[in-house]
């Protein structure tokens, strides 16, 4: 039995209520042998910030639509540094505009993928980032 | 890291991280766990299970709510069980979404954990984690299994209260007096109590204690009568009921001296578990190999059975 399994926070912060892609790419992680921790729609980044410290998970995905994730995402990632969780890789899926992009992986966020990833691309990128 | 020290001074990350260690069967945890024993036996361990879809996630969510408006209210840790697929080894833990009325209470720790391939309604490691909460000073450990359906029973050596969640339309009169999980309840839980059927469920599940309980008739009060409630958990209806038996059924553990021989029998089985593993490591890792394939093949062209397969190997 492999002792070790991947952790996934999926996470919608704001307030857009399209949880569709979220739960598309929870289930491919699921099917890809990863233990998923689905929260919900409408999470503040307190929310997600907390359920990460208190799943020590490995990585939070963060689905977001309404045009807000340049606030939401960065607040998510200062909480995580402020619980002294620097080492969780961040990825973001949704609506990212072109501009937006570089900005958000200056700030440290691992991946963004937009609408159309295939979700074996996402999977694979997750599996390189844990191979020991 | 000396997560022990750190979990005592209410360190949550060095918790959360101990936690992961002790599911992963990491054998750093193990100084850890020692360091921590000492610190455990507090904490009164609730356990909820029942059905896919009855509601134990909202019942927990209302339940740990209601009792963290108490005066002195303990801290209150919820262990979440989900399935593992047995296909991928893959798993959803969606527990939370039922619970987030609860965020921004610092006194309140969740933590979701797949059932990786344990069939009992919680995970192999379950016991070993709800150690670690009691340790860090969680006063009530609420333990959600798996939906549960009828032999899902290892809820009941854990937990010193366990409570079965129904819902209307489950069943009638014949599956209340089956063995099971109707029999591990100390407290029963009608939850969706505004469906149809309701009066129906209520009447067969009281029927079936009933029937447990014919010799106790009006002097009673020699055993515990499992309470049937009726909840609307997404509505918070009933959930006053619930925590007055979840308190009664702690304050009858220990005038009875249940609470003591709940506690033993918990530890008796968990030290069974571990020198179960340890024997099965033990062997696997003396075993040869080649040994143990051939063995194999000749069991599956019937050459020799299961059982001389047995005696070659565990001599």
């Amino acid at each position: 039995m492999p002792k070790r399994r991947i952790r996934v926070l999926i996470a919608k912060p704001g307030l857009d209520g399209h949880d569709r892609g979220a739960k598309v790419i929870a289930r491919a992680l699921r099917d890809a042998g990863m233990e998923v921790i689905y929260t919900g729609l409408r999470q503040t980044p307190e929310m997600v910030a907390e359920a990460a410290l208190q799943e020590d998970v490995d990585l939070v995905g963060l689905s977001i639509l309404s045009g807000a994730h340049m606030g939401l995402v960065p607040r998510v990632m200062e909480l995580l540094k402020k619980n002294k969780q620097d080492n969780v890789k961040v990825f973001v899926g949704g609506i990212i505009p072109e501009e937006d992009i570089p900005v958000l992986l200056a700030k440290g966020v691992t991946a963004i993928y937009g609408p159309g990833t295939p979700t074996t691309k996402v999977i694979e990128d997750i599996q390189s980032l844990f191979k020991q | 890291m000396n997560l022990a020290k750190s979990i005592l001074e209410s360190d949550r990350l060095a918790l959360a991280r101990l936690l992961t260690r002790v599911e992963n069967d990491d054998p750093r945890a193990k100084a850890d766990m020692d360091a921590l024993f000492a610190h455990t036996g507090k904490a009164h361990l609730v356990g909820i299970t029942g059905s896919p879809g009855t509601g134990k996630s909202s019942l927990a969510n209302q339940l740990a709510k209601a009792i963290r408006k108490e005066k002195k209210a303990p801290r209150i840790a919820v262990l979440a069980v989900d399935p593992t697929s047995p296909f991928t080894g893959g798993a959803i833990l969606g527990d939370r979404v039922r619970m987030r009325d609860l965020h921004g209470d610092e006194g309140i720790f969740i933590r979701s954990m797949a059932s990786r391939g344990a069939l009992g309604g919680i995970a192999r490691t379950t016991a070993a984690m709800v150690q670690v909460l009691d340790a860090a000073g969680f006063g009530m450990i609420l333990i959600e299994t798996v939906g549960a359906g009828q032999a899902e029973v290892d809820i009941a050596s854990l937990a010193h209260t366990t409570i079965v969640v129904e819902a209307p339309g489950l069943g009638d009169d014949i599956q209340a007096i089956k063995a099971g999980i109707l029999e591990i309840a100390d407290i029963l839980v009608i939850n969706k109590a505004d469906l149809p059927g309701v009066e129906n469920a209520e009447r067969a599940l009281k029927m079936n204690i009933e029937l447990a309980h014919p010799e106790d008739g009006e002097e009673g009060a020699k055993g515990w009568i499992v309470p049937v409630l009726k909840t609307q958990s997404h509505l918070g209806v009933g959930i006053g009921e619930v925590v007055d038996a979840i308190h009664a059924h702690e304050i009858f553990l220990h005038h009875s001296g249940e609470w003591q021989k709940r506690d033993e029998h918990r530890l008796k089985s968990e030290l069974e578990k571990l020198i179960e593993q340890r024997l099965r490591e033990h062997w696997q890792n003396g075993v040869d190999v080649e040994v143990y394939q051939q063995l194999v093949e000749d069991m599956i062209e019937r050459k020799i059975s299961p059982y001389q397969a047995v005696e070659e190997l565990v001599k």
